[in-house]
This record gives structure tokens, C-alpha cells and sequence, in this order.
């Protein structure tokens, strides 16, 4: 039987210093049609280091990371109120040029999705939308963003041939290359390794561990060792809610609330 | 123990009946196929010969070729195709990524629907209400027209079909390096769906090729070269439904080898579109 911890609290959100959060979400609340799906969710995410959201499906950790980097704007539907600060600028507001801002906080998907191209094309292409570079420099740009996410290797013989050719593991490895290639200042995974087999997996965790010198990482993940791996701090969200946000170990070994603790031993979720 | 044994009997009776059955129907499409296309052959093979290809339709009783319908034929289905590919890719577009939700887009689906079922001897009327009465004068452009009528709800519907298929996050992650929406469509989702639209093209064309309805009342048809669009010309359709109904051994006979020609032709491109889609599904 569980002990119940009378005096845990309901929330409990850790906060940091300005001068070490990349993004600051202010009371952000978030809806599909008339469902609301967020509920006043606060919380920073530091600069270079990685940041986990964990939860049961339908928590809401996919919506609050698709508000980073406006995807839901693509679906006349779906609307968020409250603020999202990148680097003191509110992604939210109006009139914000989307185009410029998915340029600074790229995104990796669920499943792999490479383009119909080769795999020199699909790192390029995001870097041709911005800049003009010689075939010298973007042929530089691609290898380097492919040696990031740890596949320049596996690959350097056959950039001409399609990344369809690759196999899951690898092309997921080919969509983090094609993000990291734009420079973005945040990367944002959404539940990056469910598609892969546990090797693949292990090798993206790398590749996602080394990334947190240069990026802020923010990773939606069901995988609670993954988490506990990968991150530095942990959120970990209940209906909607930011239930609890600290630092992993603390997150992982002492939940203040009892529903992460509930979570996280395994007793729900 | 031996009521589970019945069971099992019971359901491979079933499965052999259902199995028979799906056996016996596509046996029976297969046999009316064959039978057609041996038809074809046995009666179009004999009067083939280069006359065909290179001598206009003859005068009752007069040796002669289809070169003049052949050439008419592919000029009207150019044109057709080249109209109905430009309205049905884009149009097709519009619907699958920009009208899905929207009112407008509902209706525009129905009628296409509409459209698509139509009776093709309506849209020749229709084209000769537009394009043939008020200018005085039969017209192969108008034919063109009359047969891109046709193509293009084909074209926006499997176009529409084929790009709703692709994984919504293969068009997100084209937003989400930043690219316009525009050109994700250009870029990734028409590259990705170009098999299966080009499919539905060749499909288009497969079904206009032999359309006879709408080209009697906008094209007519033509005893001579004619390589003017905007005259009357020469089809195989039409042609082969003049010579099939006439008394004339000699025009019964080209009728045969116009159909035999439409016949490969269609069989031909088939081919050709089920070898792209099979191409499209390798990884």
C-alpha cells in the first residue's frame, strides 16, 4: 500500500535565473477548437542542456512543444494564449515572421520523415531556404551536420543516393542533420526514438546527448530511462498540466508531488 | 475436442467457397478481357500495314489510312492533357492542403465528384454550347477542351487521393525548417506524391483516348488532313464509330484497326502507370 505524503504539493515548478533560459512559457493555455489542452502551463528551458517532458499520452507534452515553435499555426483550429518568450521575444504574438522563427527552433519528428531527395539535399535543403552559400561551403555545412548527428560515416559514400535507402535508425539520425544544419538555437524532439529499434535508439541518444553544448534540447519522450538519461531537467505533465519541473535526479529519485511519484514508480501512466 | 474440430471444418468450407468464388469472378473478367482484346486482334491485325499510319481516311471503296484520325487523336488528347493536368494538379492541391476544412472546398469536392461521373456526351454538348456555336465552326481545340473536361476531375481526384496519403509530418517537417508552405507542396509533397499523380494522369489519359461522345459535337471529324486546331479534324473515336455502322468492307476493316490501336494504346500506358506506381512504393 502506498504511504500518502501529506504535505506534497499539488505543483511544483522549478524556477531559473533570466540570464540562463532560452525560452520562458508564461501562463500558456492551449486549445483544439473548444478542448483545451494546456492549462496555464509555465516554465523556462535552460540554455545548452537538454530538457525532458514525460507524462501518460494525452498530457498535453506534444502540444506544449509544438507551441515552441508555432507547428500548430500550419491548422486554422488550433489556438494558444499566454506567452512563449524566446530569448524575451513572445513567439505567440502577432505578426511574427514563422518562417524565421521554425529557422531558430528546429524540430524532429516522431517518425523519420526524409524528403523525396538525396541525402545531400534533404541536409541542404533547410540551409538554401536562408542562406547562399558556395558548393564548397554548403558541401562543408552538410558534412558537418552530419558528423553532429552521427551518421556522417554510415553515409559519406552514397550522399547522392535517396535517404529513403537508409534504414530507420539512420534516417531519423538524417532528420536530426537536417535540422541541426539551419543552426537553430533550440531542437525540438517529439518522442524521436519511438520509431527505432533499441541499438538505433542508443545511437540517437548520443547524438542527442552531444547536441546539448550547442542547443537548448527539448525531448517529448514516453521512455522514462530516456529521460532519466538524457536530460537535465525533467517536466512532467498530467491533463494539461505542468505538474512537476526540476532538476532529473531530483525529479526521478524525489518527486515532490505525488502524482510524478505515482508516475515514475510505475503506479499509473 | 470435437466441437472445435467442427469448427475448424466449418470455417475451411467457408474460406474454400469465398476463395472459389473470388476465383471464379476474376476468372470470369480475365476470360471477357482475353476475349475482347482476341477480338481486336483477329480482326485489326489483318489491315494493319503502313498505309495506316501514313495515308488519310480513304473514300468508301478506295484503299486508304487512319494517319489523319491518329494524328487528330493525339493532337485533341495533347491538348486535353495539357489543360486538364494544369487544372487537375492544381486544383487537386487545393483541395488536399489548403480547402480541406472549408465549406467552398466541400462543394468544390461534390462537383468534381460530379463531374467525374457525368455523362461524357453532356460535356460534349456543354463544350458545343461554349465553344462550337458561338464561333461558328467545329474545332479540334474544342475538342481538346471537351476531353480535358473529362481528364481533369480524374487528375484533381486522384491528385487530392495521393497527397492526402502523405504523412502529415513529412509537410510539418517541411514547415518546421521554415520553407512556406508553397514550397513544401512544390518541393516535398509533389515529389513524394509524383507517382501516384502522375498514375492518375496516364489513367486520365487512358480514359479520354477512346471517348467518342463529346468529340462528335466539337471536333467532328475530317476526311483529310487537317493539322489547323481550330478546324474540324480527324479521330479515331469518331472514325472508327462512322466506318464500324457504314456498308463499306474497306472502312469496317479500318474501323478494326482503329480500335486495335486505341485498345494497345490504353493497354500500353496502363502498363506503363502500374510500372511508376510499383517504382513509387520501393523504398
Amino acid at each position: 500500500m502506498s504511504v500518502e505524503i501529506l504535505d506534497a504539493p499539488e505543483v511544483q515548478v522549478l524556477e531559473l535565473p533570466p540570464d540562463e533560459t532560452r525560452i520562458q512559457v508564461k501562463n500558456l493555455n492551449f486549445f483544439y477548437g473548444t478542448k483545451q489542452a494546456l492549462f496555464d502551463v509555465s516554465l523556462a528551458f535552460r540554455r545548452q542542456s537538454v530538457t525532458a517532458l514525460i507524462g501518460p499520452s494525452g498530457c498535453g507534452k506534444s502540444t506544449l512543444l509544438r507551441t515552441l515553435n508555432r507547428m500548430y499555426s500550419l491548422y486554422p483550429h488550433q489556438r494558444a494564449e499566454g506567452q512563449v518568450l524566446l530569448d524575451g521575444e513572445d513567439v505567440l504574438a502577432r505578426g511574427v515572421d514563422l518562417a524565421a522563427l521554425r529557422a531558430r527552433v528546429g524540430m524532429v519528428f516522431q517518425k523519420p520523415t526524409p524528403f523525396p531527395m538525396s541525402i545531400f539535399d534533404n541536409v541542404a535543403y533547410g540551409v538554401r531556404l536562408y542562406e547562399k552559400l558556395s558548393r564548397h561551403d554548403l558541401a562543408a555545412r552538410v558534412e558537418e551536420s552530419l558528423r553532429r548527428a552521427a551518421l556522417w560515416d554510415e553515409v559519406k559514400d552514397k550522399l547522392k543516393d535517396s535517404g529513403h535507402g537508409l534504414s530507420g535508425g539512420q534516417q531519423q539520425r538524417l532528420c536530426v542533420a537536417r535540422a541541426i544544419a539551419v543552426r537553430p538555437e533550440v531542437l525540438l524532439l517529439d518522442e524521436p526514438a519511438s520509431a527505432l529499434d533499441p541499438i538505433s535508439t542508443a545511437r540517437l541518444e548520443e547524438t542527442i546527448s552531444d547536441l546539448k553544448s550547442d542547443y537548448t534540447v527539448i525531448v517529448v519522450t514516453h521512455n522514462l530511462g530516456q529521460a532519466a538519461r538524457l536530460s537535465d531537467h525533467t517536466g512532467f505533465m498530467y491533463l494539461g498540466q505542468l505538474v512537476e519541473y526540476g532538476e532529473t535526479d531530483q525529479v526521478f529519485t524525489s518527486p515532490a508531488t505525488t502524482r510524478a511519484r505515482d508516475y515514475i514508480t510505475g503506479r499509473f501512466g | 475436442m470435437n466441437r472445435r474440430s467442427e469448427l475448424m471444418l466449418r470455417r475451411r468450407i467457408v474460406d474454400l467457397m469465398f476463395k472459389g468464388f473470388c476465383i471464379t469472378v476474376t476468372v470470369l473478367a480475365l476470360v471477357a478481357l482475353a476475349a475482347i482484346l482476341w477480338t481486336l486482334l483477329a480482326r485489326g491485325v489483318g489491315g494493319l500495314d503502313l498505309d495506316v499510319f501514313v495515308r488519310a481516311t480513304p473514300a468508301p471503296n478506295s484503299h486508304g489510312g487512319l494517319a489523319n484520325a491518329i494524328i487528330g487523336s493525339v493532337v485533341m488528347c495533347l491538348i486535353g492533357m495539357l489543360i486538364a493536368t494544369v487544372v487537375g494538379v492544381l486544383a487537386g492541391t487545393w483541395l488536399a492542403e489548403y480547402g480541406q476544412g472549408s465549406p467552398y472546398g466541400s462543394v468544390v469536392r461534390f462537383l468534381n465528384d460530379v463531374l467525374l461521373s457525368a455523362p461524357s456526351i453532356l460535356v460534349g454538348l456543354f463544350v458545343y454550347e461554349v465553344l462550337v456555336a458561338p464561333f461558328h465552326g467545329f474545332s479540334a481545340v474544342a475538342g481538346g477542351c471537351a476531353l480535358a473536361m473529362i481528364a481533369a476531375p480524374v487528375i484533381t481526384r486522384t491528385t487530392e487521393d495521393v497527397l492526402r496519403l502523405q504523412p502529415s509530418m513529412l509537410r510539418e517537417s517541411g514547415t518546421a525548417l521554415g520553407a512556406p508552405m508553397a514550397l513544401v507542396i512544390r518541393e516535398v509533397l509533389w515529389r513524394s506524391a509524383r507517382g501516384g499523380i502522375v498514375t492518375g494522369g496516364l489513367l486520365a489519359f487512358a480514359r479520354i483516348s477512346g471517348e467518342t461522345a463529346p468529340l462528335l459535337f466539337t471536333s467532328l471529324s475530317n476526311q483529310f488532313f487537317e493539322l489547323n486546331p481550330l478546324k474540324p479534324m480527324a479521330n479515331l473515336p469518331v472514325v472508327i464509330f462512322q466506318y464500324a455502322l457504314s456498308p463499306y468492307d474497306d472502312w469496317r476493316r479500318l474501323a478494326w484497326v482503329g480500335a486495335l490501336l486505341i485498345a494497345a494504346t490504353v493497354l500500353g500506358v496502363t502498363i506503363v502507370a502500374r510500372i511508376i506506381a510499383r517504382e513509387q512504393h520501393r523504398p
